[in-house]
């Protein structure tokens, strides 16, 4: 006969157990909150747009016209400049900081690596709005000049190169890094070193092992690593509020002025009120839908890969 | 048979290098030959757009001759794998150079201008055209502390309550509680600022209650929304690297799972978890978005966070360096150099507390290991 | 024709498939002079001299912790992969130095060859590739790598098992059969000598014993240096022992070496004696 065992708890226990749950609850409930008030004083946004919500480009309350295509396209865009500048990056400091460094090199490029992490954006943005994206601009031109007729690169004619999709960018690549140079580089040090030391063994090159062993076995961490900077890039506030002009637009020319991402845009309309406000959160809203996916996403991507299961993301 | 006993020879202790003499000639030769020609190129045929581009035509020159010059001596294999080696290495110096300048960028806009005289006064008695070296950021300093403080009453013992909720106890909760954890990692700081103002501040403003309208303790709020989830993930992350066996040594001892987190688990992580809380305030201290809609920001003092606009340093730092006059602009840079110091020393106090135990053990542990091959 | 059979009769030397850039044909003596190596401040061996003559199979043998392991990874250049290593001496392979100035690691794990304790295949590559493996890493050709897939599983002895599913993932053989897999992936390659960590500890009789049928094979094809704990297998299958010891706080050494047979019989120091009868280890 079976016996089921039952758990008699002390008092200090109980206690335990139900302040604890009580703190879990309460994260579940601050979210569950936030959740349904976002989509409740969005209502008015929806109710006015309609499905045109979701299609139209410009972000014009005091005509009644509210879209959120264009802040989300200059949201992904930056988002995605980011990313695509950041992961090679961070594959080749990850690589470093595992393979082709020791001691008092590694310790130092792996605190470098936390303290871009702890920089606030908005001094990443300052720095972007004063300093760098001067610096960019004639690189920008000469992009233009020389390579305009790959469809990205092209300008029109006289355009102002400051305050550009590019250029934010830029600057938003350097806050991915940190997060994406970390997964990335907990995945190389889980590579399985007898597998190193076989490759090499045969009398490969560093290189021959990190491409036949390390990088395979990191691919899962790699894609997962990428769309959670993704998911951080998306939510860049301060930063883009400074390096765009907030203009809501869907443009090609992303050398060029021009842009708006949805929280730089609500950044810059603190003041709103009533139907501006309901689409101000509506958008973000979108936003957070987007990044809640991407995040998700990368989580299952990286648990469910060969490299992934001992990675905290 | 044993050797006999000889003399005690001086032993000649060696590690062969990875790069061979002619390796690093040959690097060097390729250094020379790229610069050379790079600025022929650029300057004698061409028009050069600047020194970055220069920069970067002479390191794919590099490169180039790198790899053919390596092929050539030793093979196809060897040539990649030089190139790589210095993709890599240059990858990890491109990492370093963003950071030195923007921190050198702050550090010379801002360190003309402040004076002692910043954490003594506010700005409600400058006027925009007094020189920068009047700026007087108390109100912010101020502000931000209070709110610094008060989001750690607030994220401390919820956050470290739930990260043991998730790894301590066996509740059927604990999957959708860090599901939401999660997802409540993604939401973008704006929109939760965005929630305060519209949920607390407009109604409460409508009613006329004080303590929910523009004021520090609804940035504190905000900013609770904020760190929560990270500070929980971090905490949840520190409490699982405590070995089980600890735990169940305890048990078995007859503790209570509480006694156990208390007594055994807690102290453990404490490094971990302090590191973690020093590194939150670093973050904090630096948000701006949360407190764009809620806190509003004001020139003058205002030590009471639950009444009235309250400035802190994010806000000091935002409000100046949009305004187009140049000269009321460097007040923010004043300000930047402030956040920087701030954030520094936070930084350095948390590697000094997280490196104490880990940094000799594990030091101990890897000799160990080596050994034992 | 079953696996039970234990025959370690030579097998007739078989041509072998050819290859272009790979290490000269042929065995080669390999010897250590003097060989001390550190981790860090710890001197962990300490004079090792040492003749491994060519297309014999030398076994080292000894309690662990005193070196033996070590000592192999010196053999290869292995040793160095750890960043506090450093060592003194020389080995020479067919007379030169592969520490010598200029000599560069990978032409060195080319010619001598290793297979691990813990079997290590690349878990996803087919069976075929990993087999070819060494040939990409290293930059050797072949015209016909169907006939060197082929050889090579053969001399390790696991063709007849895996010759109908040579696309299947490597990661997928039982624990013998992957450690076969690494033989046959370190033979493709034609090394000069070939050395082996404890091949069989991690394994089970029936893999145990069809590996050292598979060393018996090829130890007069390529130079086997073996380390093991088991003296029985180092009776089976090698021709020339040395005996590593290392006393309390005192770096590992070579307390004896000699023809298999004069150490396990005669052997002249009774430490040795000590340890072949099974009085510690």
């Amino acid at each position: 006969m079976r016996r089921a065992i039952t758990e008699v708890l002390s008092r200090a226990d109980r206690a335990f157990r139900r302040v604890t749950t009580g703190a879990g609850l309460t994260m579940l409930a601050i979210l569950v909150v936030i959740g349904f008030f976002l989509v409740f004083r969005s209502g008015p946004a929806f109710d006015a747009s309609g499905f045109g919500f979701f299609t139209t480009i410009r972000f014009d309350p005091a005509s009644g016209v509210l879209g959120v295509l264009g802040l989300l396209y200059g949201t992904i865009v930056v988002a995605l400049i980011a990313v695509l500048i950041a992961v090679p990056l961070s594959i080749l400091a990850a690589l470093f900081i595992t393979e082709y460094s020791s001691g008092r090199i590694r310790g130092f490029l792996t605190g470098l690596v936390d303290l871009l992490a702890a920089i606030p954006s908005l001094l990443y943005g300052l720095w972007g709005f004063a300093f760098l994206g001067p610096q960019i601009v004639p690189v920008s031109l000469w992009l233009t000049e020389n390579l305009g007729w790959f469809p990205l690169f092209s300008s029109k004619e006289n355009a102002l190169y400051i305050q550009s999709m590019f250029i934010a960018g830029l600057v938003v690549s350097l806050m991915v890094l940190p997060i994406t140079t970390s997964v990335i580089r907990e995945v190389f040090a889980q590579t399985p070193p007898g597998e190193k030391e076989a490759a090499l063994a045969l009398g490969s090159t560093r290189w021959g092992m990190v491409k036949t062993v390390m990088l395979p076995f990191g691919r899962g961490g790699i894609i997962g690593g990428s769309m959670l900077g993704l998911g951080r890039a998306l939510g860049e506030t301060i930063a883009v509020s400074l390096l765009l002009p907030q203009v809501p637009e869907i443009t090609r020319h992303v050398l060029q002025f021009g842009g708006a991402t949805i929280s730089g845009f609500i950044a810059n309309n603190s003041g709103a009120s009533g139907l501006a406000l309901s689409g101000l959160m509506a958008a973000g809203l979108v936003l957070f839908a987007f990044t809640l996916a991407t995040n998700f996403t990368a989580s299952v991507i990286i648990s469910k890969s060969r490299s992934g299961a001992g990675v905290d993301a | 048979m044993t050797p006999p006993a000889a003399p005690p020879r001086k032993l000649v202790k060696r590690r062969p290098s990875e790069t061979t003499r002619q390796d690093r000639l040959a690097a060097l030769g390729c250094a020379v030959s790229a610069t050379l020609l790079t600025w022929f190129v650029m300057h004698l045929l061409l028009d050069s757009p600047g020194w970055l581009a220069d920069l970067i035509v002479a390191y794919l020159l590099y490169l180039a001759m790198l790899y053919l010059v390596t092929r050539d001596r030793l093979g196809r294999l060897a040539a990649s794998d030089r190139l790589v080696s210095t993709v890599v290495v240059t990858g990890a110096l491109v990492l370093l150079a963003p950071l030195l300048s923007l921190l050198i960028y702050i550090v010379a806009e801002g360190a003309p201008y402040l004076r002692p005289g910043f954490f003594t006064h506010d700005m409600s008695a400058v006027a925009p055209t007094d020189p920068v070296t009047d700026t007087g950021g108390l109100h912010a300093v101020v502000g931000t502390l209070q709110q610094t403080a008060l989001t750690l009453v607030l994220v401390v013992p919820l956050g470290v309550l739930t990260a043991v909720f998730l790894n301590e106890t066996r509740s059927r909760f604990r999957r959708p509680v860090r599901i939401m954890v999660d997802a409540m990692s993604g939401l973008p700081s704006i929109v939760a600022g965005l929630f305060v103002y519209a949920a607390l501040i407009i109604p409460g403003i409508q009613a006329g209650v004080g303590l929910f309208s523009y004021n520090g303790m609804m940035a504190t709020l905000a900013l609770t929304m904020v760190m929560l989830p990270t500070v929980t993930r971090t905490v949840d992350v520190v409490l699982r690297l405590v070995p089980d066996g600890l735990r169940e040594a305890s048990l078995a001892l007859g503790a209570s799972r509480a006694r156990t987190v208390w007594s055994v688990v807690l102290p453990t992580a404490r490094t971990g978890v302090t590191t973690a809380v020093i590194l939150g305030i670093a973050r904090v201290a630096g948000e701006t978005a949360p407190l764009l809609f809620t806190s509003f920001g004001a020139l003058g003092m205002n030590a009471n966070p639950f009444s009235d606009p309250q400035e802190s340093i994010p806000l000091f730092i935002y409000r100046f360096i949009k305004q187009p006059l140049e000269n009321v602009q460097q007040r923010g840079y004043v300000g930047a150099l402030v956040l920087i110091l701030l954030i520094f020393g936070l930084f350095a106090i948390a590697r000094v507390v997280g490196r104490d135990r880990s940094q000799r053990k594990a030091k101990r542990i890897t000799v160990k290991t080596q050994e034992n091959r | 024709m079953t696996d039970t059979e234990v025959s370690y009769v030579d097998s007739p030397a078989r041509p072998l498939v050819e290859l272009t850039g790979g290490p000269p044909p042929g065995a080669a003596e390999l010897e250590s002079r003097e060989i001390g190596a550190w981790f860090g401040d710890r001197l962990v061996l300490e004079g090792v001299s040492l003749r491994m003559p060519a297309k014999e199979v030398t076994a080292l043998i000894g309690p662990s912790g005193c070196g033996k392991s070590t000592f192999l990874r010196i053999l290869n250049r292995m040793h160095e992969l750890v960043p506090s290593a450093s060592l003194t001496g020389e080995v020479l392979l067919d007379g030169k130095d592969i520490y010598a100035d200029g000599t560069r690691p990978q032409q060195v794990r080319l010619r001598i060859g290793m297979v691990f304790q813990k079997p290590n295949p690349f878990p996803a590559m087919s069976i075929r590739d990993n087999v070819l493996a060494g040939l990409k890493l290293a930059g050797v050709k072949c015209g016909d790598k169907d006939a060197l897939v082929e050889q090579s599983l053969e001399r390790a002895g696991l063709w007849r098992e895996v010759r109908d599913r040579l696309s299947s993932p490597g990661g997928a053989l039982s624990g013998g059969q992957q450690q076969r897999l690494c033989i046959a992936r370190s033979l493709a390659v034609q090394p000069n000598v070939l050395l082996m960590d404890e091949p069989c500890s991690a394994l089970d009789p029936t893999s145990t014993r069809r590996i050292e049928q598979t060393i018996a094979e090829i130890g007069h094809e390529v130079t086997v240096v073996i380390v093991t704990h088991n003296m029985q297998q180092a009776q089976r299958v090698s021709d020339h022992c040395a005996f590593f010891l290392a006393a309390e706080n005192e770096p590992g050494r070579v307390i004896e070496h000699g023809p298999t047979d004069t150490i396990f019989t005669a052997p002249s120091d009774e430490r040795t004696y000590d340890y072949v009868n099974g009085r510690f280890g």
